[in-house]
């Protein structure tokens, strides 16, 4: 029961994450498309972004685990 | 037909057919397993009560009841005492401390495993065994220090206090079983993994793959260093070439934007970060060659996370430090949220550089070896040929296609990890003109 119940948490904490980054890669190409000569910039931008995100739900998923 | 593909598709063949044989030698059709079992004469005499579990041997038996590719991926994901070259095991030194046996030193081929086996030992050596590469300690002081030949190993499952289920090896000799502790872990239990009555300082496969990286490293970097001296102005060759955009890409990318004219200072630092973890992300995918799993160890990216914890907090100016405890310009109710949750985001920050990789890593190599597993899933664990066929060619079209995700992986991890140490580094050192 409670592998079942960190199952769904970690697939929870997934969907927040999954949502925000998927946001920032939707925008990323957005801007990319209006000024393809910033790219570069927006490219390390966008992986910094995804990682911060990817951190609170890494955090989710291991206390989902482990706790 | 394509040589190579013809090439493949045999080589995919011949792993197919000598896994199944593998594991199909003691159930052949599926059914009448325990009597077969009885038979098998890698089982000794003194303990067939029952089901699988309360058999002593030294060949984990797999059959389709208990498969569990859950199991085995956190089997070869762990840290072991041999280091594996495909099935080839090879001995490495083991160095063990426990608080009444005092300090041990030996090769672990004192524990006398099959050379093509999964690292289980057939002999216990003052008081310690090896279980499917992991050393484990007798609990019970009655059993005889130095080598002893053991009878064969027994894993049971127990529920721990708290209601958890937990598999513990007994050892079986002389008539008698011996409970053993968990794995050694050096956090002392802190991470799971429970308390143990020794610690395991030993040259294990990660800090052997560490080694032989790191070593790597240190020679094509030399060597880099030397060309550049001997072809001052001269374009890069060779291995100068491949490292020299990757090199220029991580200093334009990340040291300069966060860190301006003082990106030389932390230059080495942040190239040494991003090389080690690079390298070894990439050391760690190479299959067949131990497929050491280092980034993906918590206690290796611990150590990651700890070095940038105070890289940061070591060159943290007033500046810095004002922002955390007392942030200038806003009103004092707000202040009193505002610093608790600076505070904890001090250390939240190398925690979550540390999760990240470990969670990254490590979840990669789990899903190649589950889809590795589908051949045994729908091959019913060797009993089925053509299911096992059918399988081994869709986990190969998957796991290609995660090996190549993976390659992905392992340099934005790498460079995560170096851009996000870099921008911790650029808050720290900033000077602020209110």
């Amino acid at each position: 029961m409670t592998g079942t119940l960190a199952a769904i948490g970690a697939g929870l904490a997934v969907i927040g994450a999954g949502i925000g980054i998927g946001n920032i890669g939707s925008k990323a190409m957005e801007a990319i498309a209006r000024q393809p000569e910033a790219v570069g910039d927006i490219r390390s931008n966008m992986i910094l972004m995804a990682a911060l995100i990817e951190g609170a739900a890494l955090i989710a998923i291991i206390l989902a685990f482990f706790g | 037909m394509d040589i190579r593909r013809l090439f493949t598709l045999v080589l995919l063949l011949l792993a197919t057919i000598a896994f199944g044989q593998d594991h199909d030698h003691s159930d052949h059709d599926g059914h009448d397993h325990d009597a077969e079992l009885q038979g098998d004469d890698h089982h000794k005499e003194g303990g067939f009560a029952g089901g699988h579990h309360d058999i002593c041997t030294f060949h984990h038996e797999v059959t389709p009841e208990n498969f569990s590719a859950q199991q085995i991926a956190f089997h070869h994901i762990a840290d072991a005492n041999v280091y594996s070259i495909g099935p080839l095991q090879l001995p490495l030194p083991a160095i063990l401390w426990s608080k009444d046996g005092g300090l041990d030193f030996f090769l672990s081929s004192k524990f006398d495993f099959d050379r093509l086996g999964h690292g289980t030992g057939h002999n216990a050596h003052n008081r310690y065994i090896m279980d499917g590469g992991a050393i484990r300690r007798i609990t019970d002081p009655s059993f005889p220090d130095g080598t002893v030949e053991i009878d064969g190993l027994k894993h049971k499952h127990e529920t721990t206090e708290d209601g958890k289920d937990k598999e513990v090896t007994y050892v079986c000799y002389d008539g008698k079983e011996y409970r053993t502790d968990a794995e050694s872990t050096l956090d002392g239990g802190m991470f799971g993994g429970g308390l143990t009555s020794f610690h395991d300082f030993s040259i294990t496969k990660n800090v052997t793959a560490m080694i032989i990286v790191t070593l790597l490293m240190f020679l094509v970097f030399r060597h880099i260093a030397k060309k550049y001296k001997e072809r001052d102005g001269k374009a890069p060759h060779g291995v100068q070439g491949f490292m020299e955009p990757i090199f220029l890409f991580i200093r334009d990318e990340v040291l300069v934007p966060f860190l301006g004219d003082k990106s030389d200072r932390y230059m080495p630092f942040i190239m040494s970060l991003f090389f080690f973890i690079l390298a070894l992300n990439l050391f760690g995918q190479v299959p067949f060659l131990g497929g050491a799993n280092v980034t993906g160890s918590l206690s290796v990216t611990l150590v990651l996370a700890v070095l940038a914890f105070l890289v940061t907090n070591l060159s943290g100016k007033k500046d810095y430090w004002q922002h955390i405890f007392w942030m200038p310009g806003v009103p004092a109710w707000v202040k009193t949220i505002l610093t608790p949750v600076e505070f904890l985001g001090v250390f939240i920050k190398p925690i979550t550089l540390m999760l990240r990789l470990f969670a990254n890593i490590t979840a990669g190599h789990i899903v190649v070896i589950i889809f590795v597993s589908l051949i045994f899933i729908f091959g019913n664990v060797g009993t089925n040929i053509g299911g096992a066929i059918g399988g081994a060619i869709g986990s190969t079209v998957l796991t290609l296609f995660m090996m190549a995700i993976e390659l992905l992986v392992a340099f934005i991890q790498a460079f995560v990890f170096a851009i996000l140490t870099t921008s911790y580094i650029g808050a720290a050192v900033e000077e602020h003109h209110h």
